[in-house]
């Protein structure tokens, strides 16, 4: 997997560019340009809509909430604001911390656990990389009881820790992955360079190398956030009382009840929402690499 | 001396290895434990009871119907949301002006959190309000808001169809994603030789593109179908599995169970855990681990 672009491979994109198709058929494509963005557009816009939607439901007013109209009557910008002294702004405050406690977890018992198996062979290594590839595999949702099982005998139900716990151990697979594939591309001399320079052995660790993983480390660490931020079957499991439920879970229980402030709901989905998918964006190819590690080549 | 240089893999391996068996392997166990154990609803464990909890479980009357959705929910999703996605792959990888925004406007669905994703589709098929019914009465398709025919998550022969389009709707973007990389590791001058030899354009995609695209193909194709198995938060948004068990997957109905019996919800988490099982060696067989590995 190439996953660092070498300076010297940047060449001018330019003189790419130009060495296109024949000066004859220019006029054709145009037309047929114009036609594949045009989908391209409506089909980027069909799966932008509901969150469209839901960007504009958050803004009506409590009122007007089941008008039948597309666009509010007026826009009730201070919904977004009125969340924050909502009871869901304490579930959002709950999901932060499960992201980031599950986040911290995966990097610190990644980290050590890739790099040593990229620069290292020892004996179990081929068995410790397979058993990361098959947990890859595993999601929480068909052994929800078996993990209810286990915390409730451990006594963590309703917990934060239980779930910071179930969601490091499910993201483990893919940071250790992703950042193994970048420890081994970055070659040893480099390394040992730094080491007979007299860093030590952990000078060059953290002065060369982590530096040069800094992309793996980035992708493992918002890809991780990003899962636990929106995780739903294991806290429906393992929490119980409203205060300790995060956000998705909160959100969902709030719409079997009566005389919801549905604005409310949409404030919560927007800001539960929007920044994630922002996030994403920043790492959503080093994603595919990850996810299809040991299958494209 | 020697016997530490030989502890020091586990230093730095050991907490993953720790981390992996206390979250992933040991439910596994404890979850099929259970499977064999009568457990009150507030967890006390009464003893063993051997395959009772199967028993009872394969004696649900819907066991059998929701097998059999589950199975059909699978293939429909994984289909559709191939054939769709090998469209927009197609689509995406031409050149065409703020292709990257375009493309970026795919991310939504997979970045947002698949709950929140069903809570909006829900409340688009809102009978009195739903923009998907404005958008339906618009067309002449229904008459008005409201009345039955407006509940389409009411019944299932109209809730299943939605139920797929959604899950189609949060599969796409990630299966088109893996399909572009695919499309971009096949060389150009393949295609240049194509066209030397006079080959058409569907032509070139039967022979060329779709071949040389089979690998990317079969690996987005097996992580969807362990996602949509493994899917939960869709139906359970939307339709609870309900009118009755008449939208219920496997995952939804272990998960109805555990209120009521967990012992019997463990058998069916064990029968859905044979399939992931299955899929999971099929997985590894098609991605062929042991040459990235070694």
């Amino acid at each position: 997997m190439a996953v660092r672009t070498a300076p010297a491979e940047a060449r001018p994109r330019r003189q790419h560019a130009r060495t296109g198709r024949g000066g004859v058929a220019r006029a054709m494509p145009r037309l047929k340009t114009v036609l594949i963005a045009a989908t391209a557009y409506a089909v980027a816009l069909l799966f932008l809509f509901p969150y469209v939607v839901m960007l504009l439901t958050s803004l009506r007013s409590q009122r007007s909430l089941r008008d039948v109209t597309f666009w509010p009557e007026e826009w009730v910008w201070s919904n977004l604001a009125d969340f924050w002294s909502s009871g869901l702004a304490g579930n959002l405050w709950v999901t932060l911390k499960v992201a980031a406690g599950s986040t911290v977890l995966v990097l610190l018992v990644a980290l050590p656990a890739a790099y040593y198996s990229a620069r290292h062979r020892f004996r179990g290594r081929t068995a410790f990389l397979i058993l990361v590839l098959i947990t890859q595999m595993f999601q929480p949702t068909a052994m929800v009881v078996g993990i209810y099982r286990e915390f409730f005998q451990f006594g963590l139900v309703d917990s934060i820790w239980a779930l910071i716990l179930v969601n490091g151990g499910f993201n483990l697979a893919f940071a250790v992955w992703i950042l193994n594939a970048y420890f081994s591309s970055i070659p040893r001399e480099l390394e040992e360079a730094a080491f007979i320079d007299g860093n030590g052995r952990f000078g060059a660790l953290f002065r060369i190398t982590l530096p040069l993983a800094m992309p793996g480390v980035i992708t493992a660490l918002i890809f991780t956030f990003i899962a636990a931020w929106n995780e739903f079957v294991v806290a429906l499991t393992l929490t119980t009382t409203t205060e300790n439920q995060p956000l998705p879970v909160a959100l969902n229980s709030f719409i079997g009840q009566y005389q919801v402030d549905w604005q409310n709901l949409f404030a919560g989905s927007v800001i539960a929402t929007i920044p994630v998918i922002i996030l994403f964006a920043l790492i959503e190819r080093k994603v595919v690499g990850g996810l299809t590690a040991g299958s494209i080549k | 001396m020697r016997r530490l240089r030989a502890l020091e893999p586990l230093a730095w391996v050991g907490p993953a290895i720790v981390l992996i068996a206390l979250v992933v392997l040991w439910p596994v166990v404890e979850m099929i434990r259970s499977s064999f154990l009568e457990i009150s609803r507030l967890g006390v464990v009464r003893g063993y009871t051997g395959f009772d909890n199967y028993g009872k479980l394969f004696a649900e009357k819907d066991f059998a119907d929701v097998m059999v959705r589950s199975v059909i929910w699978v293939v429909a999703v994984v289909a559709l949301t191939v054939l769709v996605s090998l469209a927009l792959a197609q689509l995406f990888n031409q050149r065409f002006p703020l292709r990257k925004l375009a493309r970026w406007a795919l991310i939504a669905p997979w970045a947002a959190s698949v709950l929140m994703t069903a809570i909006i589709f829900k409340w688009m098929l809102d009978p009195e309000v739903g923009v998907i019914n404005q958008i339906r009465v618009g067309l002449g398709l229904i008459d008005a808001m409201g009345g039955a025919a407006a509940d389409q998550l009411g019944d299932a022969s109209t809730a299943m169809p939605w139920l797929v389009f959604v899950a189609v709707f949060v599969s796409v973007p990630f299966t088109t994603y893996a399909l572009l990389a695919g499309l971009a590791t096949i060389p150009s001058d393949v295609y240049e030789a194509a066209r030397m030899d006079g080959a058409g354009r569907l032509r070139t995609y039967w022979s060329i593109t779709l071949p040389l695209l089979r690998p990317a193909l079969t690996v987005a194709a097996l992580i969807n179908v362990m996602n949509v198995f493994n899917s939960f938060p869709i139906i359970w948004a939307m339709t609870h599995g309900q009118p009755g068990y008449s939208t219920a997957t496997s995952t939804i109905l272990m998960y109805i169970l555990k209120g009521s019996d967990i012992g019997e919800s463990a058998a069916m988490s064990v029968v859905n855990f044979g399939m992931v099982i299955v899929l999971t060696v099929i997985f590894l067989k098609v991605s062929r681990w042991n040459r990235e590995v070694a």
